[in-house]
């Protein structure tokens, strides 16, 4: 654990008798990106103020460098943790300019007031904003209020950066430019960076590895191409990129799906969920060619819609209710109640594991 | 469906009805608000006998130094009053905002207590306490230290000073904590996280953030203290001091001269004006507390032992405010002499008894007290709430200038207010004087500001897509005011009428300068009393006056919620 920067030891937090945070183990690497993932309510926040010392655990501990600095007994406070956070609303104090908000943080490690400026100047012209330093946050706009942010936290160099859905107030495009800001930033300082996002395509932009969380528990802990590729939970397949969930048992050596069934092929008999994106399968007018392993569903095109990049379609398998997502390059068409076949590659087949008995009730 | 058509399909109205309410309401601004102010100034400025213009009332009203030592007493007290305020309200409002000091509740009852106490009564309460000699701080003081004297004088500038401060902090509270409830805990923990203790923290980022409210408390602080009657007429006379508001009682004296307390009044009306304006722009300066974006949940700050420091703190300034006055005046109430202090054969009800069914006046000065100030609340929710209406859907051009004449006379001191109407009403061909009309349409304009600030505030709350969806539904707009605005104000709308009603029921400064014979309120019979010398009475009459209080805001507070009063109005 000595290498670890930033380490979560059976970390649980309950409000009364409501569970908020349940068992979170997780150790940072110095210098890693991590990203705390899930819809809301499901931890991440409480876990992320638990880090900053704002909360008290109500189990397990919190390790930073090694040195334990959050028990259900004690807390170190906040502002002896040596971390930096930006918040939901930035947080910018109004009644400061963008300069003196940015060296609030150095001014109390008493460092002079010629490195101050020094320092001061440096983040700024990094974060685009020194033009601006004698402005007060009032007149900037959000994204400008956002760069005052970073910089207020990054100029501190601290040990531990924590952002707490940082980009959620600003408008689609912005968000876009400032989330590959923030990993510009993190790669050239490389702070130890705890993220919290609800937004998944913010967390696979920023991170090294992605926690997903859902009611109070780590489902996976993964970089974002595993996380997306392999789930290893139904909730980790539902919640990172869209996907069709097919429940089926084995038969001999098919496995049968409600109307319709497919050779089993090289999948253990132990699975019987599978996860498949839209974008894995592929559309065709006729009858299948050749057969082996691969899947080949004959449907009807029950509803499509065009999105310029691509048509999504939804198929009804023959003699099933099951309604499949389709995504197809926007050259193929299909007419609605047209018949098609459907080919899928079992290598892009993804069994998910039944549910463990841990998360008995988590699945609904 | 098609049978409805030609129905909905009516042609539009050549002219708007609503025009017709417009100029109502216009009219009875011009009544209440235009006309009063507009004779204040020209009687200033005229001869009373030819009417010619002069600039005499002027000269006679600042030609004597008498009547420039009362403008300067009364820019002293209004400064001493804020000072003691400031370190009454500040630290209260943050420990009871931002702590984790224990019994917050108790403390904003006993502050909501202060709020409610007429300061008057204040007054009265701590004659009872400080008098010299009799009163109960000194007699303790000689009964502990065997002294001969106690050191205890209400009766002094400093006394009167300090007097106003205990009941005028709650207007600072209320602001402080008001803008300390909107400062998103998230800018603390921006502090914390970057390495600032508590101690740091509120005093470079919390308090800097509301500091704007603050300061704007404090003028209001300072003009409510300028333009109050009733403390300094109970303690500054008798302390053969003047300040504006006595100086004024006596121009109204034998011979009234109302051309040159008019003359003396101006000025005071102008501070105000300046005064308030510059409150207004400090409160809505860009940048302070506006910046919240998405406000994370609140935090409250763990301050340790201080925790009881603070409440210790707390508790003091309120028991000098509500507790101690409030023991004495219920000992003089239930006494057949105060001075006997507490024992069981000096206990009495006769006090009471007395008032309301052998005195000749004071049982009908009841009567007039709550009549009076519910007529005037009704006056002033319909107006305000009309002008409100029309102002926030844009019904009518001008409506601007409707609602700016609604919040004038907020800077309108309430004796000014009073000699304005006595301009206006007591001579022919009105000759209101005297009459409960005058005094109810005083009222009614006194707390307009209130009822149009509250009323418009409730308005704003509903969607005006509420009532555009009853519209589109074929509902027309009395329909929506019916069955959605109605319905969904009636909360909000009780609340501006009480906050009206209650202010009312007490209202003195105003009263002192228009009540005739038969319409006493109960204050000018506080008033009069108090230079009878009767206590016994007078308390017994100001717990009257307290308890009809008490039970309204009880009732209120059961129906309404908790921090209906306490609530900054929205200016």
């Amino acid at each position: 654990m000595t290498d670890s920067k930033l380490a979560l030891v059976g970390l649980g937090k309950s409000f009364g008798s409501t569970p908020a945070v349940i068992d979170v183990s997780l150790s940072l690497r110095p210098g890693e990106f991590v990203s705390l993932l899930g819809p809301s309510g499901c931890g991440k926040t409480t876990t992320l103020r638990m880090i900053a010392g704002f909360m008290k655990p109500t189990a397990g501990r919190i390790e930073v460098n090694g040195q334990t600095v959050s028990t259900p007994g004690s807390v170190v406070a906040p502002e002896r943790r040596g971390m930096s956070m930006i918040f939901q609303s930035y947080a910018i104090w109004p009644n400061m300019t963008v300069g003196q908000n940015v060296a609030f943080g150095l001014k109390l490690r008493k460092i002079s007031a010629a490195e101050v400026t020094e320092r001061v100047d440096r983040i700024l012209d990094t974060v685009q904003l020194r033009h601006l330093k004698d402005r007060y946050p009032a007149e900037l706009s959000g994204g400008q209020q956002q760069r005052v942010a970073l910089a207020r936290a990054i100029v501190i160099e601290p040990e531990v950066l924590l952002l707490d859905e940082p980009l959620s107030n600003l408008d689609a495009n912005l968000r876009e430019e400032m989330r590959s800001e923030i990993r510009r930033l993190h790669d050239a300082f490389q702070i130890t960076t705890v993220y919290v996002t609800h937004d998944q395509s913010e967390a696979m932009v920023t991170s090294d590895r992605i926690v997903v969380m859902n009611r109070g528990r780590i489902e996976q802990v993964d970089d974002p191409v595993s996380l997306y590729q392999r789930p290893k939970t139904r909730f980790v397949a539902g919640f990172i990129g869209r996907t069709n969930l097919l429940d089926g048992r084995h038969d001999g050596n098919r496995i049968v799906f409600p109307g319709f069934d497919v050779p089993s092929g090289c999948i253990s008999s132990n699975d019987t969920s599978f996860s498949i994106r839209p974008q894995s399968i592929i559309l065709h007018d006729g009858a299948p060619v050749g057969q082996g392993a691969t899947w080949w569903i004959a449907g009807t095109i029950v509803e499509r819609a065009y999105l310029g990049e691509y048509w999504e379609y939804v198929v009804r398998p023959a003699g099933s209710d099951l309604r499949l997502r389709v995504s197809t390059p926007p050259t193929v068409v299909h007419d609605i109640d047209r018949a098609v076949w459907m080919e899928i590659d079992p290598g892009r087949i993804v069994p998910i594991p039944p549910p463990g008995p841990r998360a008995e009730g988590d699945f609904s | 469906m098609s049978a409805s058509l030609p129905k909905l399909h009516r042609r539009a109205l050549p002219f708007d009805p609503l025009i017709v309410l417009w100029i109502v309401l216009a009219a009875a601004l011009v009544l209440l608000v235009v006309n009063p102010l507009f004779r204040l100034v020209q009687t200033s400025l005229q001869d009373t006998d030819t009417g010619a213009f002069t600039w005499m009332n002027y000269v006679t009203a600042y030609s004597r130094p008498r009547y420039l030592v009362a403008m300067l007493n009364s820019l002293r007290l209004g400064a001493g009053v804020t000072v003691l305020c400031l370190l009454f309200a500040v630290p209260m409002a943050w420990a009871v905002s931002r702590t984790d000091m224990p019994g917050k509740g108790l403390i904003r009852f006993l502050v909501l207590g202060a709020f409610v106490t007429p300061p008057y009564l204040g007054a009265i309460a701590w004659i009872l306490l400080a008098g010299p000699n009799s009163g109960w701080l000194n007699r303790v003081w000689m009964a502990v230290t065997g002294a001969h004297e106690g050191p205890f004088n209400i009766y002094t500038f400093s006394g009167l000073t300090f007097n106003i401060a205990i009941y005028s902090f709650p207007y600072l509270f209320i602001f402080t904590t008001a803008a300390l409830d909107l400062v998103s805990s998230e800018m603390e923990d921006a502090a914390n996280i970057l390495g600032a203790g508590i101690l740091r923290t509120t005093m470079r980022v919390t308090l800097p953030m509301v500091l704007p409210a603050i300061l704007g408390g404090a003028i209001v602080t300072f003009l409510e203290a300028i333009a109050l009657f009733g403390s300094p007429a109970l303690i500054a006379i008798p302390a053969r001091f003047t300040v504006v508001t006595t100086q004024l009682l006596e121009f109204f004296g034998e011979p009234v001269r109302v051309e040159v307390a008019a003359a003396y009044a101006v000025p005071l009306l102008l501070i105000t004006v300046v005064l308030f304006g510059l409150q207004r722009r400090l409160v809505s300066r860009r940048g302070f507390v506006a910046l919240t974006g998405k406000g994370g949940e609140r935090r409250i700050m763990q301050i340790g032992p201080w925790r009881w420091v603070m409440l210790g703190y707390s508790l003091l300034v309120l028991s000098l405010s509500v507790l101690f006055p409030y023991i004495v005046l219920g000992q003089a109430a239930l006494s057949k002499a105060w001075g006997r202090g507490f024992s069981l054969d000096n206990l009495t009800l006769h006090n009471f008894t007395y008032l309301l069914f052998e005195h000749e006046t004071a049982g009908r000065s009841v009567m007039n007290s709550f009549t009076y100030a519910a007529a005037a609340a009704c006056i002033a929710i319909t107006l305000g709430l009309s002008i409100a209406y029309i102002n926030s859907r844009r019904l009518l051009p001008f409506s601007g200038v409707l609602s700016f004449l609604c919040m004038a006379p907020f800077v309108v001191p309430g004796i000014v207010l009073a000699i304005a109407f006595y301009a206006a009403y007591a001579p022919p061909p009105f000759a209101l004087y005297g009459t409960a009309l005058i005094l109810i349409l005083a009222f009614a304009t006194r707390f307009l500001p209130i009822g149009f600030a509250n009323a418009d505030a409730a308005i704003r709350t509903i969607h005006p897509e509420m009532e555009e969806a009853v519209r589109i539904l074929g509902g027309g707009r009395l329909t929506a005011i019916r069955h959605v605005l109605a319905p969904l104000m009636k909360r909000n709308l009780i609340g501006a009428w009480l906050l009206v009603f209650i202010p009312a029921t007490r209202e003195l400064s105003s009263a002192m300068f228009l009540y005739g014979p038969k319409t006493r309120t109960m204050s000018v019979m506080l008033m009069d009393m108090s230079e009878e010398g009767n206590f016994e009475s007078l308390a017994a009459l100001g717990f009257l006056l307290l308890i009809s209080t008490l039970v309204i805001v009880g009732i209120a507070t059961a129906l309404l919620g908790r921090d209906f009063m306490l609530r900054r109005e929205r200016q």
